[in-house]
């Protein structure tokens, strides 16, 4: 898949001292949704505002479509859409105004039927003429990408885009966000919903004391490092795994009164209701069962900690 | 190739904000340019005898021009980009493919217009006050549009220096509006005794104010070369800083 931006050897020392990047090496690839996952601090906007022009690098380079963030800044911020985290509006420019002044912003002439179909498929058109400061946070939040969107960008930046959006606005968003996929749009986000980027992701990059400590597909991702378990209540408990299913790599628990079976999420032919069989021919009778799978919180809570602990 | 498309998107989006302060933008200057007249200019400039053959109430009209021409430049053009700054907006001026002199031109083109637009309409409403005369009209105009853009420049280097609405007030209260005083705007710095004329010489609105005064009535406390040298000089000096403060982020970008 081609690369959209490619991002090397990428670092940020603020002036107070503190390193937000270190070394950040990235490519994003043309047309897919990449979520960049991080705790608070972990470097993910300072990294999104080097890219689109808000903050300087300290070393290493960014290109977008081939063009350098800062040589021909012109070419690449013109790519780009950034829908920040903050709510920061005009409060008292009504949403038609602030939405065109963006598309001119970006060097775009005036389009009243981009616009108009942009304000339609956002549920803003019957609040063109209205305040922004009328409006609730919800459609402020809209509003956001209404601007963004403004110039037809090719690439999207969402910064925390559904942090304090209700549960369905957060689905409307979703669908917004793969809608704008589907059309072409390159999708970056970073969020601290673990369930978004689930939901929505192609890659994912997980990002923690300014380090990109991990970029995968999600797919990949959770067939590496998610993992089902199986566990069978026994009604009379084993001192050994019967040898005939060993090489299923089942396990029991100390008192043996639990036999645990773990297989890949991502494997659609792990053969529970063989096993099953297996362990009614062998005379094994359970009394109940039970099955858990790790979620990409679980290993991204575990990548994140595990990091911690070294550091 | 220039961001034309911006420059008039940020010039439109300022200008709208001044229609819709008009109380403020404008009415606001007028009136309080009128109580000036009033005050000075009726009451007591009719016991004050002409200056170099000049009414009172006529000598004043240039420097009660520049005086507003000098803080509303200032006010505009710092609150234009402070805003941003404050709201939080700035991040979509700092992301868009718009250059340093584009910039700088629509904000500071917005605040001048602006400052020129009220220059005009004090000149006009000091017409109902006082028989005017404009011996110069071109210079008159050259010099309202170098001390606009001069002064809308020094306003947008405060608006990104200032981190509190407080800062923004400060320079204009504290040192603009006391030196336009001090500058010659309501007497001529020949009235004020020897050592004093020498002092006055150091506060750069003298030679502004006396340009423009100049090219109402011929009368001038320096002369015309200097005073232009002294506002291009002004000029020169707003652009290298704002030059500077976009070349390294200065209160802009982290």
């Amino acid at each position: 898949m081609q690369d959209v931006i490619s991002i090397s050897n990428l670092s940020k020392t603020y002036a107070s001292g503190f390193s937000a990047l270190k070394n950040v090496d990235l490519t994003i690839h043309r047309g897919e949704i990449f979520a960049l996952l991080g705790p608070n601090g972990a470097g993910k906007t300072t990294l999104i505002s080097i890219v689109c022009g808000i903050v300087n690098p300290s070393s290493g380079s960014v290109t977008v479509d081939g063009h350098d963030i800062q040589r021909d800044y012109r070419a690449s911020r013109s790519l780009i859409g950034l829908v920040p985290q903050e709510l920061s509006t005009d409060a008292f420019e009504s949403v038609w105004n602030t939405v065109t002044f963006s598309r001119g912003l970006f060097g775009k002439a005036a389009n009243p039927a981009h616009i108009e179909k942009m304000l339609r498929a956002l549920s803003l058109w019957d609040k063109k003429d209205n305040r922004i400061i009328t409006l609730s946070g919800g459609m402020k939040r809209r509003l956001m990408i209404a601007k963004a969107l403004s110039h037809e960008p090719q690439i999207l930046f969402l910064d925390e885009p559904t942090a304090g959006v209700d549960v369905e606005l957060r689905r409307d968003m979703w669908q917004l966000v793969r809608d704008l996929r589907d059309s072409g749009v390159t999708i970056i986000l970073t969020t601290h919903y673990i369930e978004e980027a689930e939901e929505m992701a192609d890659r994912i990059g997980v990002i923690t004391h300014g380090e990109l400590i991990l970029v995968e597909e999600k797919c990949e991702l959770m067939r590496k490092l998610g993992k089902k378990q199986l566990t069978l209540l026994l009604q009379q408990p084993l001192s050994h795994v019967p040898t005939e299913l060993v090489s299923r790599g089942l396990t029991l628990s100390g008192d043996g009164s639990e036999l645990i079976y773990t297989y890949d999420t991502q494997d659609a032919d792990a053969g529970v209701a063989e096993l099953l069989k297996e362990l009614a021919a062998a005379g094994i009778h359970y009394k109940d069962l039970r099955t858990e799978q790790s979620s990409l919180e679980d290993i991204f809570v575990s990548l994140v900690s595990g990091r911690s602990k070294k550091s | 190739m220039m961001n034309l498309h911006a420059v008039r998107a940020i010039f439109r989006f300022e200008m709208a904000r001044t229609w819709r302060t008009l109380m403020q933008s404008v009415i606001s200057p007028v009136i309080s340019t009128s109580l000036y007249f009033i005050v000075f200019g009726a009451a007591i400039g009719a016991r004050i005898p002409e200056v170099e053959g000049v009414s009172y109430g006529a000598f004043i009209v240039p420097g009660l021009i520049m005086l507003s021409l000098l803080t509303q430049s200032i006010s505009n053009a710092s609150f234009g980009i402070y805003f941003p700054k404050f709201s939080g907006t700035i991040y979509e001026l700092l992301s868009a493919p718009v250059s340093t002199p584009e910039i700088v031109l629509s904000y500071v083109g917005a605040a001048a217009t602006k400052s020129i637009m009220l220059g005009l309409i004090i000149l006009v409403t000091s017409g109902l006050f006082v028989p005017l005369r404009v011996a110069h009209p071109l210079w008159m105009l050259l010099f309202l549009v170098l001390t606009s853009v001069t002064f809308s420049l020094v306003g947008f280097i405060i608006g990104i220096w200032a981190d509190g609405f407080e800062k923004l007030q400060v320079v204009p209260l504290l040192i603009i509006t006391p030196l336009t005083f001090l500058g010659g705007s309501f007497y001529s710095i020949a009235m004020l005794p020897p050592f004093w004329q020498q002092v006055a010489l150091f506060n750069p609105v003298v030679y502004l104010i006396s340009g423009f005064r100049w090219s109402f009535y011929d009368i001038a406390d320096v002369s015309l070369g200097v005073s232009l040298g002294m506002t291009l000089v002004f000029l020169a000096v707003a652009l290298v800083i704002v030059a500077w403060i976009f070349r390294t982020g200065y209160r802009l970008k982290a």
